[in-house]
């Protein structure tokens, strides 16, 4: 118990004495960070708001560096615990820099008149996240994603030992999303901050934390490391997803499957045929797909998205039953894609199976450069 | 910028202080009756031998200016607080109907005092002014759970005002004493029959509460960016509310005591000021929102006292007229930065 700075003890937190969810249990030591994800409404804010003493807590305990956090008195909190949250900060005439500053509140004297070394420190906190060119604007005129940087800014200037995030990547594109990332990543390893937050972005929540809380129903149904809980399949049923697919092993999802009797046989591999699935599935044509080694680029999207994937087991030789079948799938259906220009020596598979749709007639599209078909 | 931005706060706090020197001189000097600006002069350094002219001016002019600048800046600064409560634009002690609460108490206080012969003292007033205030500001608060519309909650304030006032005209209609009658006066809103002693009393309890308030503005400022970030800021939200409403309200009731209602004072000052000085920041605020509300309030009365002389306008006539355009200007601005 003694390594860990953050430690909830059966938490159970919710609204107005009703308990939401129970017994909360989570441990991080100084620096790691760990990031709340479960479906919309599955309170990632409320557990937020219990911890960072926003919201009184229903039962359990919650410590800070071995400190019961209800005995840790607001203004000592506030030196070492900052927060973003979703609400927005109301800031009348004030500008980006103003706001940032507001940060500095725990330490300035008895009216708030910042210093030297306060404006430093905002200067240091804009510069970190890029915001230093729009310092002078003001805070209700910028866009969201600007806004949210400026909160981090503001965090950040605060000198927080832990920082309680909610939603903070959300309005952000993409290089700003990786940069916030990383601007917290870099406050870990550097000064040992800890980060508490919720992400909506799965594949960053997978990439980014160290501890991982999955909040569903009545209770916090798993944490623990992103490998632990991003095994196959697990996020579907977390989420309750019930059209489409997420794939655990590389943080991607597709669309749900088109339905009825395959037309189309899909002649793929190496990466060549993510793209075809998607452009069929969005026609609502099913297809089957073959022949893959279950180690191909293609594998994961084909599961996902074809009516029946023919495939064979990685590194081994296609046997000839496997072909058979593959020649009765293309039997079946009335048209033929290949996104293949050209088969390798362990591809002859596939190569036998074009040389097959073309001798029994079948209509074949040719997807980027167009292989010769040996007679 | 920083720089240019503390010469903006010191440029314009310094000239609302001039304007508040320049319209207290002006309504020293300027009457219904006419007295020469010599005479003014002689009587003001007690070496008059006008009787008369030297009375108006101690007893009359003078008290009254001053306890204009008091009541004005105690109004403008109760508005101030009341729009940091409510985090809304357009509340004031008037429109909230606690201008009203407290002029309801007070007068069935008078009223009570009165029938019994007993001379009703500044602190009794301001006592009574109190109790109504809080009572309207408990309703308000009361509706404000259950309303989230800044609107709605300033319509709910005009109904509880409306309610108050009816009572309070019935009981005057009713009342056909004398010194009831004057009461119609102060019921109106109106800086006349001001007294030193008057002064003394206003000026203690404003000064104090000012001072409160000032400590206040490092966790007002805090508050002004809402709940969540107050209390992560180490805020006691709870107790800021309590001692803001209690503030409040004493201003609100010590210019409800001696003054009557003055509408629109509370709203238009503080949104003028914030745009003069270019910054929300209660440290800033707080002592120009006073000065602004004082300057405000010498202006509006010299043109009560002078427009249509000897006749007097009620105060709130002239603040109405100068203060609704504002009003209506904050929330056409508004809707505009914030839709929906």
């Amino acid at each position: 118990m003694n390594k860990y700075y953050f430690k909830t003890e059966q938490l159970s937190v919710g609204y107005n004495g009703q308990p939401l969810i129970h017994d909360i249990n989570i441990s991080l030591e100084k620096g790691e960070i760990l990031t709340l994800i479960g479906p919309n409404g599955a309170g990632k804010s409320t557990v937020l708001k219990s911890i960072a003493k926003q919201l009184s807590l229903i039962a359990g305990t919650v410590y800070l560096d071995k400190t019961d956090l209800g005995g840790i008195s607001g203004t000592e909190l506030s030196k070492r615990m900052a927060v973003v949250f979703t609400e927005k900060l109301r800031a009348e005439l004030m500008t980006c820099e103003d706001v940032v500053a507001t940060g500095r509140y725990p330490y300035t004297g008895r009216f708030g008149l910042l210093s030297k070394d306060d404006y430093s420190a905002v200067d240091d906190a804009m510069e970190l996240v890029h915001i230093s060119e729009i310092r002078d604007k003001d805070f209700n005129r910028i866009s969201d994603g600007q806004r949210q940087r400026v909160m981090l800014a503001r965090a950040i200037c605060q000198e927080p030992e832990i920082i309680i995030l909610d939603e903070p990547t959300s309005f952000l594109d993409v290089k700003y999303k990786l940069e916030f990332l990383s601007v917290l990543q870099e406050l870990c390893r550097k000064k040992g901050l800890t980060v508490i937050m919720s992400l909506h972005e799965l594949e960053l929540a997978e990439r980014v934390s160290d501890r991982v809380l999955c909040l569903k129903g009545e209770y916090a149904e798993r944490f623990g490391t992103p490998e632990d809980i991003f095994r196959a399949g697990y996020i579907k049923s977390l989420f309750d997803v019930e059209s489409g697919t997420y794939d655990e092993e590389n943080s991607s999802m597709e669309l749900e499957k088109a339905k009825g009797k395959a037309e189309v046989f899909v002649i793929t591999g190496g990466g060549s045929g993510k793209n075809i699935y998607r452009r069929l599935q969005r026609k609502g044509t099913a297809f089957i797909t073959g022949i893959l080694f279950e180690n191909d680029l293609d594998f994961p999207a084909a599961r996902a998205l074809a009516a029946e994937v023919i495939s064979a087991e990685a590194f081994e030789p296609v046997s000839a039953e496997l072909i058979d079948r593959a020649k009765h799938s293309i039997d079946v259906c009335d048209r033929v894609i290949c996104a293949k220009s050209s088969f390798g020596t362990f591809d002859k598979a596939n190569e036998e199976l074009l040389s097959y749709a073309v001798k029994a007639g079948k209509e074949i599209e040719y997807a980027f450069n167009k292989a010769e078909p040996k007679e | 910028m920083k720089d240019k931005r503390k010469y903006r706060y010191i440029t314009a706090t310094a000239v609302l202080a001039a304007v508040v020197v320049l319209l207290f001189t002006l309504n020293v000097f300027i009457g219904s009756v006419k007295i020469s600006i010599s005479d003014t002069i002689a009587a003001l350094a007690g070496n008059s031998t006008d009787e008369t002219a030297v009375r108006i001016l101690w007893d009359m002019r003078l008290p009254r200016s001053v306890s204009v600048i008091i009541l004005g800046g105690a109004l403008a600064l109760a508005g101030y607080l009341l729009q940091t409560f409510f985090h809304n634009p357009i509340a004031g002690p008037f429109v909230l109907g606690i201008s009203s609460g407290a002029k309801m108490t007070v007068a069935l206080v008078m009223i009570f005092l009165l029938g019994k012969s007993v001379r009703v003292s500044s602190a009794v007033m301001i006592a009574a002014a109190f109790i109504g205030a809080m009572t309207s500001m408990g309703f308000v608060l009361l509706m404000s759970r259950r309303i989230n519309s800044m609107s709605m909650l300033v319509v709910s304030g005009v109904m509880i005002g409306y309610i108050c006032s009816a009572v309070t005209e019935l009981v005057v209609t009713f009342a056909d004493d004398a010194d009831i009658v004057n009461l119609h006066n102060w019921s109106q809103g109106s800086f006349s029959g001001m007294t030193w002693d008057n002064v003394r009393v206003m000026a203690v309890v404003v000064a104090i509460t000012f001072v409160f308030i000032f400590l206040l503005s490092k966790p007002l400022s805090a508050y002004q960016l809402g709940d969540t970030y107050a209390k992560n800021m180490g805020v006691n939200v709870r107790m800021l509310r309590v001692l803001l409403v209690i503030l409040s309200s004493v201003l609100s009731a010590c210019i409800v005591a001696f003054a009557g209602p003055i509408s629109f004072v509370g709203i238009a000052v503080p949104h003028i000021v914030k745009k003069l000085l270019g910054t929300a920041e209660p440290i800033m605020m707080i002592p120009a929102c006073f000065l602004g509300g004082s300057a405000f309030c010498l202006f509006c009365d010299l043109l009560a006292r002078t427009l249509l002389a000897p006749t007097e306008l009620s105060i709130s006539t002239v603040t109405a007229v100068f203060g609704a355009p504002v009003v209506l200007w904050v929330m056409v601005k508004h809707k505009k930065e914030r839709p929906a």
